[in-house]
């Protein structure tokens, strides 16, 4: 879609650090003015758990949400930098293709779904189904993570410094899953693996990238993905199917 | 008699439910283990648009004449919401197809033969390639579980979106297709790795039920800047209610497709025993849709054995407002024609029976992605074919129509139609001919 | 497909408050349930009452006339409001024989709810309208649980709108679809259950109730259904005292749910709980797959 041509300093630009309250303005008129824009700061109060805020994104552009956001807050994201204040819904930031979201509370279910490249850090915990799928991109969840977290995940990472719910890593293809705390069961075809130096500094880059590689030692971590056993099908697989 | 007597010979008699497919199929599950795949819809015998029949003009009714007392044909899509509704041509579109069950000049041939006649093309499982984009005047991008190919810069190049709940040959699938390996070509394509049997996801990774995919809808609409129309796609299963349903979760037009809808690869047993005919599903689907006040304003696809201009025309009748062509587009490729018979005998089929669209060899060049095979279709010349195949769908169902005295292909309806069987009139809720009899509906 | 509010109240100070919160509530999660709404209140119990709510099937019911016959009948004084379509009965006596004999021999109305404490009201179109004609703002009590309906294979109707009694006392909302709600049904008739709709949550309510018939708590009632009933669910169960919640193992019906000192709250969208007082400082979770989790007054 081409965005409309507009000249620097033209009166239809949405101004830059620009606050948006979405109590006296809709979420359509919000998601609207910054898919118009090609960089900028803005600020957006009163999100309320509305669903869709800053779904779309495609431009050099710093988000800041003060408050809990609804459902696919960011969704689809490209290049933007968004920081969610409070928590988030359903599909946070589902499949971002680059760029950067942060939620400074927790992340409902599917957080991270589909994902294909970029970094989604949330500094609380993620419900069930944390990177369902992802494609590309790395998740960093300072917190705990919920049930089928990683199911299907195909490439990218999942880093988790707190727990994981049952049937981690459910049916995984190629993704890397490091897990600094307890893990309550093991998906299909997800098996622990060695940490090789490779991976202690691919984990250093993301820690640091998520602003906490200082505190946390990377040798703490134990890596998981695919067995790769039911890669193929073999008939004494049949109970796992 | 003598007991030398010659008694004639008892002929090979074949059981009616283990006949010898049957016991070919029994005999290969026990030497493999695994279940059998196949493209293609259901091939067994259903009620279907064969079973009614057009009343046509009489002394009651008067037709219209050829050329000169206009047929209209054109449909309007996604009226409801969309600020870019789109305006077919022709009330007869082509289905999703991945570019990875078929191959890049089948999927060319498809944009061009549509473009030709003012019509849509459909993305598939696997996302909008850069070609399909070019060759498609119009072009609907869907949104599958599986996600393989989705972001938002195809999202927002497509005309319109398809949120595909399931499709009539595995309403519920996705699923695993056990054996059925991924191509190095399609691995690539979707980040998986190579040669490994393929899984899909079942249901969408982010929503699941009709409440959370209304804001499912919404975040793509979001996206999108509310431009583009927004499709549901079931599989026939309870259309009454998922037509509802899709009304209800904000779809803008509402995809149907019977259990005769073809698929690329899917386990024998989903495509014959799972789903319902199409014909059984259309009258259910009108009906949610006239309840809710929402005939014509949200749009009504029907798509699952759409072979000809009869049957365009019936479907319309009982109250779609646009048809979808998958199988019949593809044959009208060139798919399963005679001119291969050598190697589908090879293949160990015959000319009109192929249906192994997931190995890959297809001689047509069309469900493969073999450049050997696949430089055998001329996607200009197959797309004239395609383009034609389309003009005489139309032409027929205007033949139709202007017998019936429609001066526009919308106006037929069902009091145009009487049944055969008693199947038929119960499931498309019409007359059996020369009675006023509806079954299940009283006299 | 649905959307559940819950609002449970740890003192008296914000009793009055009940109804006004809850229906702001209700107000949040109207799209995911356009179809009808329905509410349990509870509140206002006097002891030696039990309260039961119906509500006409269709057209006007002579309440005054019925409670007369009522109280003739169960040999016990009766009450009576009328609330728009709906009867709030007051008797003195045995509140089982009064609801059976309202169901036995009202048949132009539906009984909702029978107890001490609850009382619940539905109704038909747009939530915020069914709300406001039923006066849920004008409320008290000290919780209420509230549903939002989209219905999926069965009909818009007052009777297969939630919350479905399963009890004295108890009640239940359900978001999502059950798979093996048919032949349960079945069973439960064989074991004396009364059904008015093919609704597949009333089929969950009418489990529970059983359970408890048959001596469970209602904790281990909702444990056995997470072996009994196929299908996803998220489920929030009225008690007198408290409320409930389950969601099943595979958990992809949302859920959240918010805590202060004042209040425990649970909706099926996170912007349902934004008009709660102290919201912005609540504890926010979501309840886990498969686990019970169950609140009174006085734990």
């Amino acid at each position: 879609m081409a965005r409309k041509p507009v000249a620097p300093g033209h009166a239809d630009e949405p101004t830059r650090n620009t606050t948006f309250d979405l109590a006296h303005m809709s979420v359509r008129d919000v998601n609207r003015l910054l898919h118009e824009a090609e960089h900028g700061d803005f600020v957006i109060k009163n999100p309320r758990g509305l669903h869709a805020i800053v779904a779309g994104l495609d431009g050099e552009l710093n988000v800041s949400i003060d408050g809990h956001v609804g459902y696919y807050c960011a969704g689809m994201n490209k290049r933007a930098s968004v920081t969610i204040g409070g928590n988030a819904g359903t599909g946070l930031a589902e499949n971002m293709m680059s760029g950067r979201v942060h939620v400074k509370g927790d992340a409902s279910q599917s957080a991270g779904a589909t994902g294909c490249g970029g970094l989604l850090i949330i500094d609380g915990n993620a419900s069930a189904r944390c990177g369902i799928s992802i494609r590309g991109l790395n998740i960093v969840v300072k917190g705990s993570v919920g049930h089928m977290s990683a199911f299907m995940a195909q490439a990218g990472t999942l880093v988790v410094l707190g727990d994981a719910g049952d049937a981690l890593g459910d049916s995984i293809y190629e993704a890397r899953l490091y897990l600094r705390g307890k893990v309550k069961s093991l998906g299909a075809d997800c098996v622990m693996k060695q940490m090789h130096d490779e991976h202690k500094v691919s984990l250093r880059q993301l820690l640091d990238a998520s602003g906490i590689g200082g505190t946390v030692d990377v040798s703490e971590f134990r890596r998981y993905g695919s067995a790769r056993k039911l890669y193929n099908f073999h008939i004494s697989n049949l109970g796992s199917y | 008699m003598s007991s030398d007597d010659p008694w004639p010979r008892m002929p090979p008699r074949e059981s009616a439910i283990y006949d010898r497919y049957t016991i070919a199929e029994i005999h290969r599950a026990a030497a493999t283990g695994i279940y059998d795949i196949r493209g293609f819809g259901a091939k067994r015998r259903l009620p279907h648009f064969d079973d009614l029949l057009f009343l046509g003009a009489s002394i009651s009714r008067y037709p219209l004449e050829g050329y000169r007392e206009k047929c209209g044909t054109d449909v309007t899509l996604g009226t409801r919401n969309a600020k870019k509704p789109i305006t077919l041509k022709i009330p007869i579109t082509i289905a999703g197809m991945s570019f990875g069950s078929l191959s890049a000049p089948a999927k060319e041939a498809l944009g061009r033969g549509a473009s030709a006649m003012g019509t849509s093309t459909t993305t598939g499982d696997g996302g909008m390639t850069a070609e399909e984009r070019e060759h498609s005047s119009l072009l609907v991008y869907q949104v599958l579980p599986s996600r393989y190919g989705m972001e938002p810069d195809q999202l927002r190049k497509a005309d319109a979106i398809e949120v595909v709940v399931g499709q009539g040959a595995k309403p519920g699938g996705g699923g695993m297709l056990l054996g059925q390996k991924i191509s190095d070509r399609v691995a690539e394509m979707r980040t998986l790795p190579k040669g490994i049997d393929q899984r899909s996801a079942c249901r969408h990774p982010d929503w699941t039920g009709p409440d959370d995919l209304a804001i499912k809808i919404q975040e793509l609409r979001e996206i999108t800047d509310w431009e583009k129309p927004v499709y549901v796609k079931v599989g026939a299963a309870r259309p009454y209610y998922d037509t509802a349903l899709a009304v209800k979760a904000g779809a803008d037009v509402v995809v149907l497709d019977g259990m005769q809808g073809g698929t690329a690869a899917t386990q024998e047993v989903f495509i014959e025993h799972c789903g319902i005919p199409t014909l059984a599903a259309i009258r259910p689907a009108v009906e949610a849709l006239q309840e809710l006040d929402m005939h014509r304003k949200v749009q009504l696809i029907v798509s699952g054995g759409i072979r000809s201009g009869a049957d365009v025309a019936k479907a319309l009748a009982l109250g779609a407002d646009a048809v979808s062509i998958g199988t019949a587009a593809l044959i009208a490729l060139g798919d399963n024609h005679p001119r291969w018979q050598e190697e589908y005998r090879k293949l160990g089929t015959t000319a009109g029976c192929y249906d192994d669209w997931h190995e890959g060899r297809d001689p047509a060049g069309i469900t493969t992605q073999d450049p050997e095979l696949t430089r055998r279709l001329d996607p200009v010349l197959a797309g004239k074919r395609l383009a034609n195949f389309l003009a005489v769908l139309t032409l027929e169902c205007q033949t139709l129509a202007r017998a019936n005295g429609k001066s526009h292909v919308h106006n037929l309806e069902p009091e145009d139609l009487v049944a055969l069987t008693v199947e038929a009139a119960a499931m498309a809720a019409v007359p059996l001919a020369g009675t006023d009899w509806i079954p299940g509906r009283g006299c | 497909m649905c959307g559940i509010v819950g609002l449970f109240l740890k003192h008296a100070k914000l009793e009055p408050e009940l109804g006004h919160l809850t229906a702001a509530m209700v107000s949040e999660l109207r799209d995911r349930g356009p179809d009808s709404a329905g509410f349990a209140v509870y509140g206002n119990a006097t002891p030696g009452i039990t309260k039961l709510c119906a509500v006409a099937r269709q057209g006007p019911v002579a309440w005054p006339h019925i409670a007369d016959r009522l109280s003739k009948a169960t040999n016990a004084p009766v009450a009576v409001a009328v609330i728009d379509n709906h009867a709030l009965v007051k008797t003195e006596g045995d509140g089982d024989a009064a609801r059976t004999w309202l169901i036995d021999n009202v048949p132009e109305a539906t009984v909702l709810s029978h107890g001490q404490s609850i009382e619940i009201f539905k109704g038909v179109g747009d939530p915020e309208a069914v709300a406001k004609r039923l006066d849920l703002a004008g409320r008290k009590g000290t919780h209420a649980i509230a549903h939002t309906r989209m219905a999926t294979e069965s009909a818009v109707t007052l009777a297969g709108s939630h919350p479905f009694s399963t009890g004295e006392d108890t009640c239940l909302v359900h978001n999502g679809s059950l798979a093996n709600h048919n032949r349960l049904r079945d069973f439960l008739r064989r074991h004396g259950e009364r059904f008015q709709t093919e609704n597949d949550s009333e089929v969950a309510a009418a489990y529970l109730t059983w359970r408890r018939r048959e001596g469970d708590t209602l904790e281990a009632a909702l444990e056995h259904s997470l072996e009994d009933l196929d299908g996803f669910y998220t489920f929030v169960v009225g008690t007198r005292d408290g409320f409930a919640v389950l969601r099943d193992p595979i958990a992809c019906k949302p859920a959240v749910m918010a805590e202060t000192a004042d209040w425990v709250a649970f909706g099926t969208e996170f912007r349902a709980l934004v008009p709660l007082p102290g919201i912005a400082n609540a504890r926010i979770w979501e309840p886990e797959p498969a686990t019970v989790y169950v609140w009174n007054r006085g734990s």
